[in-house]
C-alpha cells in the first residue's frame, strides 16, 4: 500500500506540533522518522493513527483520500502501530492480548482461542517471531513483548506497521533481533514506519530517512548519508558527536572502594567484594549489562543503601557509613539514574532544584531563614551557564524537557565543591544536543580534577568518555580495561567470562592520545544512548 | 491541587518576598497585560481559586433550593403552582434568602442592632447597655468559632505539605485540652504566666502525640492515617476515664473537669460582652507563623520537598525520618492549641462535647484552604461564620442548623471535584494552557 500525507498541520494552542508536512512512504520499505525529542514525530504518527485529527492536511492511501477518526479506522485501513508503551494486558496471554479488541467468537458465541492461537502461531513461524500463543505477557521480557504488539498489527492485516521509539526499551541483543524481524515484515511486504532519535539505528534499518525539527520536515536522506550530516539537520546545527577530549592526567586516588558488598533488604547481594579506585583527573567507565547491581553500587555510593562489608574512601576520609548529607558535604556530586524520581521535585521551580542539596547553608539560607535574592540569583546565573532552556526560573522543572531537567540537575551538582561525580546513566533519554553538552560538561569536570565515575550500560558513552573502562557483572568487575579495548572483548565480560588481558593501570593513560583511539570514537557516534 | 495556585498569593514559594528587586520585576510583566486580559485569563483557565469561589457559589445556591423545597409552605404553595404560579415562585425564594440572611446577620452584620443602638439616647448608654457590643457580637462569634478550625486546620495543612495526611487532629486536640485544663485548674499562678503556662501545656498536649506518630512512622513504617486514627479513639476514651476519675469535677457526678482558675483565662480583646479573645490572635499568629515555616525557611523547604518527591529528598541528603516526625509535632501541637483555645478561651472546663467534631472539620478546612496558611486562615473563617450563624438561622427561621453541615459537605464536594465545577461552568482546564506552555518552552 502506498501511504501519502500531504501539508499535515496540527496546532496545539500557539504551538506548531506539525507544520505542513509531507511524507511518503513506498511499500515494502522501511521509512525512518529522524528528529530530536519534541520535534513532531509521535504527533505525526498520532494523527496517521487516528488518535488526533490534523487542522489541515489529508492522509492518501494508495492514492485515495482517508479519513481517521479513531484509531479503528486507521487498523481498518491497514495502519498498525506498536506504542513506546507497550498496550498489554499483563495478566491476559499472548493469544488473548492479540484477540483484544479483535475478539473473534465461534457460532456458539464462545471466544474462539483456537484461531487465535493458531494465528500467533502462524505469524510467529512466518517472522521468525518465537512467541509461545499461552505465555502470560507479564512473565515475558520487554523485547518479546514488543513481538507480541508486532503480532497484534499483524493480526488485523496492517501493511503499515508504525514503529514508536521501538528500541528505547531493548537491549542491543534485542535492537538485533528487532531488526531481523523489520527485514523480514519488509522483505513480506509490510512498509514500515521506524520512529527513533538514534543515528546509527536509523542508518542501519532505513531505506529513507526524513529528518523533523521543530515539527517541520528538513530533508529526506538515503541512510548513506553520514551521522554528522544527519545530526546537523536534526540539530539545526553542527553536532560535536566525538567528545573532544584530551588524555587524562590522572593524579592521586580520591575515590576508594575497597571490598564494597552491598545486599538489599531480602539480602540479595548485589555487589560482591567489589573494589576499585578512580583517580583526580580521570574518568572511570563503568560498563555492563543493566540489573548486575550498578544501581546498588550508585546507592551505596551515595549513602541510600546500607554497606554490609567493605569501605568507601574519599581522600582517604572513610565514609562507608556516613548520611548522604555528609557525603555531599564531603565531596560527593551524583547525578541518578532516574532524574525524575531521584533527581528533581517535578513540582518545585528550577530556581528551587538548583538548591535542593544546599538550601540549608549560606549563601542560600542564614540560620533557618532561607535567603530567597540568593536563591533567585543564583538561579539566574546557572541558567545561564548550563543553557537551561525555561520560561524562567520559577517554571516548575517538571515542564522542562529532559535535556533540560538534566542540565538542572547538572548545574546543581557541578555548582557545589565536589571532588567526586558520580554519573548513573546521565544521557539516557536524552537528544543529541543535550547529550553533547551533558558529555563536553563531564569532560571539563575531568579536566578540572574532578574524579569521575561514569556508569552506563551504553558502551557508546563509555567509549566517548570513559579513561579506563571496568565492566561491572553480577555485582563483580570482571575487568579494567583501557579505552582501547575492542568492544568484543567489553562483550565477553559483560557476559560474565574473565577473559585475560592487559588490565588498564590506574592512572595510566592508555592508548596514547583519545586521538589514536578514534575507530572507538567513531563506534561512539552520537553516543545518543536511550 | 495547590500547584494550581495563580502566580499571586504571598505564600507562593516562587514568588519574592515584598522588598526585593524581583518583585518589581514581576510587577512590572504583569503590568505589560492588561487587567481584563489577567481576569479573563484566570477566569478562563480555571485554576483552584476560581473552583473554590465557584463551588462555594454553587454549593450556597444548591444549599438553598434543598432547604426552599424540604419547607412545608413552599411545598404546599407548589402544589398550587398552576393556579398561584408567582406565589409559589416567591415563597421558595423567600424561604431559601431567609435562611442565608439569617446566617449573614448572626455571622457577620445585624442591622436590627445597629438599629436598636440609634435609638440609645446617648453613645455613653448604649456602650454601657451593650447595645454596641450587640452590634459586633455576629463577628465576633464568628471569629471565636473560626479560632479552634484554624489552628487545627493548620495541624491538617502542615503534614498535607509534607506528604502526609493527618486524620489526628481530633486526638491531638483532645491531648491539647486536657493538659491546659489540668494546668488551668491544678496549678495556681499569677496571671500572665498561667495563660502562658496553659497555652503552652495544650501545645505540648498535642504535640506529644503527633510525635508519637511521626516516630511510629519514621521507625516502623507505620502509616500514620492507621495510627492517627486509633489514637483518635484511645484519646476519647481517655478523657472519659479522665473524666471519671482523676479530672471529676468535685460534687459531680456526669464527666466534667472543674473549671479553670480566672488566671488562666485568655483575655477578651473588646469587653467582656464579646466573647472573641486572644485565641484568635493566636491562631493568626500561628498561620502567619507556619507560612514562615514553610516558604521562608531551611526545614519548610525541606518539608515541602519531603511532601513533594520523598526520594528525590533523600538523595538531595535531607532526612526525612526526623522531617516527619518534626513535622508531625508541630502539627499536634498545633490541634493541641485549638484544645487550648477553646478551653482557656470559651469553655473553661473540658467535658464530653469540648472536643466536638473539631478535628474532622479541620481536614475539610484544609483541604477548601488547599493546604495553604493563608487559604486556612479564608476557609476556617467561612466555616466559622456558618458555624456561628447557624443558631439565629433556625431561631428566625426554623430552618434546620443541619443545613450548615450539607453546606459544608457540598462546598468540600465541589472543591474535590474541580473537574465538576469546570463542566458545571464550562472553564477550560489549567491543564491545556500549562502544556502549551511547556512544548512551548521545550521548542524555544
Amino acid at each position: 500500500m502506498e501511504l501519502e500525507l500531504k501539508g499535515i498541520t496540527k496546532r496545539f494552542g500557539s504551538l506548531v506540533a506539525n507544520d505542513r508536512i509531507d511524507l511518503s512512504v513506498s511499500p515494502g520499505q522501511v521509512h525512518a522518522l529522524l528528529g530530536e525529542n519534541g520535534a513532531g514525530k509521535t504527533t505525526l504518527m498520532n494523527i496517521l493513527y487516528g488518535l488526533l485529527q490534523p487542522d489541515e492536511g489529508e492522509i492518501l492511501l494508495d492514492g485515495k483520500k482517508a479519513q481517521f477518526t479513531s484509531p479503528k479506522d486507521a487498523i481498518a485501513a491497514g495502519i498498525g502501530m506498536v506504542h513506546q508503551h507497550f498496550m498489554l494486558v499483563p495478566v491476559f496471554t499472548v493469544a488473548e492480548n492479540v484477540t483484544l479488541g479483535n475478539e473473534e467468537t465461534r457460532p456458539s458465541g464462545l471466544l474462539d482461542r483456537r484461531k487465535a492461537r493458531r494465528d500467533v502461531r502462524e505469524l510467529s513461524r512466518r517472522y521468525g517471531l518465537e512467541v509461545d500463543p499461552d505465555a502470560l505477557v507479564e512473565n515475558l521480557p520487554v523485547g518479546i513483548q514488543q513481538r507480541v504488539e508486532i503480532i497484534k498489527a499483524l493480526v488485523r492485516d496492517a501493511s503499515v506497521l508504525i514503529l514508536d521509539e521501538p528500541t528505547a526499551v531493548l537491549t542491543p541483543a534485542e535492537t538485533d533481533d528487532l531488526f531481523r524481524i523489520i527485514r523480514q515484515l519488509k522483505d513480506g511486504g509490510t512498509s514500515v514506519v521506524f520512529i527513533s532519535h538514534k543515528l546509527k539505528e536509523v542508518q542501519a534499518i532505513a531505506d529513507t530517512i526524513t529528518v523533523l525539527r521543530r515539527g517541520a520536515v528538513v530533508g529526506d536522506k538515503p541512510p548513506s548519508a553520514t551521522e554528522d550530516e544527519l545530526a546537523a539537520m536534526m540539530v539545526g546545527r553542527n553536532v560535536q558527536l566525538k567528545v573532544s577530549k584530551d588524555p587524562a592526567r590522572p593524579g592521586d586516588v580520591v575515590l576508594d572502594v575497597e571490598d564494597l558488598t552491598v545486599a538489599d533488604e531480602t539480602g540479595r547481594v548485589w555487589v560482591n567484594e567489589m573494589s576499585f579506585q578512580v583517580r583526580a583527573g580521570e574518568i572511570l567507565g563503568l560498563a555492563g549489562v543493566q540489573g548486575n547491581g550498578q544501581t546498588e553500587l550508585c546507592e551505596a555510593l551515595l549513602g541510600l543503601r546500607p554497606v554490609s562489608s567493605g569501605h568507601i574512601r574519599l581522600d582517604g576520609h572513610d565514609l562507608t557509613h556516613s548520611t548522604p548529607r555528609q557525603r555531599l558535604h564531603a565531596g560527593v556530586a551524583y547525578i541518578p539514574e532516574d532524574r525524575q524520581e531521584d533527581g528533581l521535585v517535578g513540582a518545585f521551580s528550577v530556581a528551587d532544584n538548583m538548591i535542593l542539596d544546599s538550601y540549608d547553608r549560606p549563601p542560600f539560607a542564614s540560620g533557618i531563614n532561607l535567603d530567597l535574592g540568593a536563591i533567585a540569583s543564583n538561579a539566574a546565573e546557572r541558567v545561564q551557564e548550563f543553557d537551561v532552556r525555561t520560561q524562567s526560573a520559577d517554571t516548575p522543572v517538571g515542564t522542562l524537557s529532559g535535556g533540560n531537567q538534566q542540565k538542572v540537575i547538572l548545574a546543581r551538582e557541578l555548582g557545589r565543591e565536589h571532588k567526586v561525580l558520580v554519573a548513573s546513566q546521565p544521557t539516557r533519554g536524552l537528544d543529541v544536543g543535550s547529550i553533547e553538552f551533558v558529555h563536553r560538561r563531564i569532560v571539563r569536570q575531568r579536566d578540572h580534577g574532578v574524579a569521575v565515575l561514569i556508569v552506563s550500560s551504553e558502551l557508546d558513552e563509555i567509549y566517548a568518555l570513559a579513561d579506563r573502562i571496568a565492566v561491572m557483572y553480577e555485582g563483580r568487575i570482571t575487568g579494567i580495561r583501557p579505552p582501547s579495548v575492542p568492544v568484543e572483548e567489553l562483550g565477553l565480560l559483560m557476559a560474565g567470562s574473565e577473559v585475560p588481558g592487559a588490565p588498564a593501570q590506574a592512572g595510566t593513560p592508555q592508548a596514547g592520545t583519545p586521538q589514536a583511539g578514534a575507530p572507538q570514537a567513531e563506534q561512539a557516534g552520537a553516543g545518543e544512548s536511550s | 491541587m495547590s500547584e494550581q495556585a495563580p502566580p499571586g498569593p504571598p505564600e507562593s514559594p516562587a514568588s519574592p518576598g515584598p522588598a526585593t528587586a524581583t518583585k518589581q520585576k514581576e510587577k512590572s510583566e504583569q503590568s505589560r497585560r492588561s487587567f481584563g486580559q489577567i481576569l479573563r485569563e484566570s477566569i478562563l483557565e480555571g485554576n483552584s481559586v476560581t473552583v473554590i469561589v465557584l463551588a462555594i457559589f454553587t454549593a450556597i445556591v444548591i444549599g438553598g433550593l434543598l432547604n426552599a423545597f424540604t419547607n412545608t409552605t413552599v411545598l404546599h404553595a407548589w402544589g398550587n403552582f398552576f393556579s398561584a404560579p408567582g406565589a409559589a415562585i416567591s415563597q421558595a425564594w423567600n424561604t431559601a434568602i431567609g435562611a442565608y440572611v439569617a446566617l449573614f446577620e448572626g455571622s457577620i452584620f445585624n442591622p436590627h442592632t445597629v438599629a436598636a443602638l440609634f435609638q440609645q439616647a446617648s453613645l455613653s448608654t448604649a456602650i454601657h447597655d451593650g447595645y454596641l457590643a450587640a452590634v459586633f457580637n455576629p463577628l465576633s462569634e464568628t471569629c471565636v468559632q473560626a479560632t479552634p478550625l484554624l489552628l487545627a486546620g493548620l495541624a491538617v495543612a502542615l503534614p498535607y505539605q509534607a506528604g502526609m495526611f493527618n486524620i489526628g487532629a481530633q486526638s491531638q486536640f483532645i491531648g491539647g485540652a486536657i493538659l491546659a485544663t489540668y494546668l488551668g485548674y491544678g496549678v495556681s499562678l499569677p496571671p500572665v504566666i498561667h495563660v502562658i503556662v496553659c497555652v503552652l501545656g495544650g501545645f505540648v498536649g498535642g504535640a506529644v502525640l503527633g510525635w508519637v506518630v511521626g516516630e511510629l512512622k519514621a521507625r516502623t513504617g507505620a502509616h500514620e492515617v492507621i495510627t492517627t486514627i486509633m489514637l483518635n479513639y484511645i484519646m476519647y476514651y481517655l478523657l472519659s476515664y479522665l473524666l471519671g476519675n482523676v479530672m471529676q469535677r468535685p460534687g459531680r457526678t456526669d464527666l466534667i473537669s472543674p473549671f479553670i482558675a480566672s488566671n488562666a483565662h485568655l483575655p477578651r480583646l473588646f469587653g467582656s460582652t464579646l466573647r472573641i479573645n486572644a485565641g484568635f490572635l493566636l491562631a493568626l499568629a500561628c498561620a502567619f507563623g507556619l507560612w514562615w515555616l514553610l516558604y521562608r525557611t531551611a526545614p519548610g523547604f525541606e518539608f515541602r520537598a519531603i511532601g513533594k518527591n520523598p526520594s528525590a529528598a533523600r538523595v538531595a541528603g535531607m532526612n526525612v525520618e526526623r522531617s516527619w516526625v518534626l513535622v508531625m509535632l508541630i502539627a499536634g501541637g498545633l490541634a493541641g492549641l485549638a484544645g487550648s483555645a477553646v478551653i482557656q478561651g470559651t469553655d473553661f472546663s473540658v467535658n464530653f462535647q469540648s472536643s466536638g467534631t473539631y478535628g474532622f472539620d479541620a481536614i475539610t478546612v484544609a483541604l477548601l484552604g488547599l493546604g495553604r496558611p493563608l487559604g486556612v486562615v479564608l476557609a476556617s473563617v467561612l466555616f466559622g461564620a456558618f458555624h456561628a450563624g447557624a443558631p439565629l438561622m433556625q431561631a428566625q427561621t426554623s430552618t434546620p442548623v443541619d443545613i450548615v453541615g450539607v453546606l459544608e459537605a457540598l462546598i468540600v464536594l465541589f472543591v474535590a471535584a474541580p473537574p465538576l465545577v469546570r463542566a458545571i461552568y464550562r472553564l477550560r482546564a489549567a491543564r491545556a494552557a500549562g502544556v502549551a506552555g511547556l512544548s512551548g518552552g521545550g521548542l524555544a
